[in-house]
């Protein structure tokens, strides 16, 4: 059972179909005036107008661009690198992806900006009251706080977030990443200026993203070479991509209460709070991260005292069992998942679940059954 | 700083004797495992002092003394690592 959709969303099959058929019938660079070329351009245009539906922007405000991450740096860096009028300050939440964390730091670097991180409280949700602080005595150009979180699931208070942005004149960045697809996610109604997307996030393919603007959010390209995207990111669209990522959109319909989206949100909400309320009884001394309520669907995140989280992974994956962990054994980096450590949450025997609705109620019963033999014989092996 | 490995330090200043372990060196979650067995042996009310360099440690002490309603007395950092004083409570 493949339980970490949260890193890679399987395609849709309507974003498989998209993919082949725009690959297949549509050879043509968008920017060139010939038939093949104005065909592409009519359906890259086309495209662009239904992400701007479903994400609630207007079409000249969407940039395609190569994924999730090339999307938060070119909100981020592309900033800092026109910002004349306002504050050289970037702020981000201590919980946010790290791409966005990353971007931040580079624009900091790159474009003389200080880059302040403000915190979160136990459940990951930032904390208002200093980002307020921060904002009152020194501004921001741009704030990054995501729509929700993508280790624990916690949805941030992005209302009250906008609305101090708004009031500081800081531009507004919303990693939308995962959320969007499978949540109602609205550039306006958030009171965003930049919204990121992924396609591999929700099903929507791979190597496509895209970046929502708002009128009033300034930046320049971060990739250069010609003046696709209207002169926002150079390089010859992925049109079978794009036409993938936007069909999987229209298809799941997140804005719709009766849509696609919203049936497996409530299929993976049965089985994620079936999860939460169950393991507690069936694993000793483990932590489940993040709020009950206020957050998304599809993730579920613990830790298990006394055993590492690569150990877990390993077992659970011999059980047919895929799943993702933070734990600093785990991480390519060697360190834990900053985003426990900005929540004071146990780091070590951490597992991350993410599922589609594929993952029923049984499957779930057999998984923790089969994450319980796991815990108990690491403890065993480690004699406590 | 006095350093931790000499009778100055927190723990016998205060009064109330307790083991040093050192898991320097030791990987996550070993540092935790250490200081759960040294609490479990310990008395009511006795400190134990426990050194760590492990990157999560910084985190994973307090939250396991939150979960195991332990007491976390003090943390003093060094150069190379960092030294946790924990209280058994009743």
């Amino acid at each position: 059972m493949y339980l970490d959709v949260a890193s890679a969303a399987p395609w849709h099959p309507r974003a498989l179909a998209a993919f082949s058929q725009v690959a297949e019938g549509f050879p043509g660079d968008p920017g060139r005036v010939h038939e093949s070329g104005r065909r592409a351009s009519d359906l890259l245009e086309r495209a662009r107008g239904a992400v701007a539906e479903e994400l609630g922007g207007a079409p000249e405000g969407v940039v395609f661009t190569g994924g999730g991450t090339e999307s938060i740096h070119l909100a981020v860096v592309g900033t800092a690198m026109v910002n004349r009028t306002r504050p050289r300050r970037i702020i981000s939440s201590a919980v946010e992806h790290s791409a966005v964390l990353a971007a931040a730091d580079r624009a900091a670097a790159l474009y003389d900006h200080e880059h302040v991180v403000v915190g979160v409280d136990l459940d990951g949700r930032v904390r208002t009251e200093h980002l307020a602080e921060l904002l009152a005595e020194g501004g921001a150009a741009l704030v990054n706080v995501q729509h929700a979180n993508h280790e624990v699931g916690t949805l941030q208070p992005l209302s009250a977030v906008a609305r101090l942005c708004r009031q500081a004149d800081a531009l507004l960045h919303v990693d939308a990443c995962q959320t969007a697809g499978r949540i109602d996610v609205d550039l306006g109604e958030l009171g965003a200026d930049y919204l990121s997307i992924s396609a591999a996030k929700f099903g929507g393919g791979r190597g496509t993203g895209a970046l929502l603007t708002s009128p009033r959010a300034r930046l320049a390209a971060v990739t250069t070479g010609d003046e696709r995207e209207r002169h926002r990111r150079a390089g010859l669209q992925n049109l079978p991509g794009i036409a993938a990522l936007a069909e999987t959109l229209a298809t799941l319909r997140p804005r719709s209460v009766s849509g696609e989206a919203a049936k497996r949100a409530t299929v993976t909400d049965q089985v994620r709070r079936h999860l939460r309320t169950q393991l507690p009884g069936l694993v000793a001394d483990l932590a489940i991260h993040g709020p009950t309520e206020e957050t998304l669907p599809h993730i579920l995140a613990f830790s298990a005292l006394y055993v590492e989280g690569q150990a877990l992974v390993s077992a659970l994956d011999s059980q047919g069992f895929e799943v993702h962990s933070g734990s600093s054994c785990a991480t390519t980096s060697g360190e834990p998942s900053h985003v426990l450590v900005a929540m004071h949450a146990l780091t070590h025997g951490h597992v991350r679940v993410s599922f589609d609705d594929r993952f029923t109620l049984t499957d779930s019963e057999a998984f923790m059954r089969a994450l319980a033999r796991a815990v108990t014989t690491e403890r065993a092996r480690v004699q406590i | 700083m006095t350093p931790p490995c000499t009778p100055d330090f927190a723990g016998v200043q205060s009064g109330q004797t307790g083991p040093f372990i050192d898991s320097r060196g030791r990987p996550c979650p070993l540092p935790v495992i250490d200081l759960a067995r040294a609490i479990a042996a310990a008395q009511p009310g006795q400190r134990v002092t426990l050194l760590a360099d492990d990157p999560g440690a910084a985190t994973d002490i307090p939250a396991w003394c939150r979960m195991r309603g332990q007491q976390l007395v003090d943390v003093q950092e060094y150069e190379d690592h960092s030294a946790y004083v924990v209280e058994r409570t009743a």
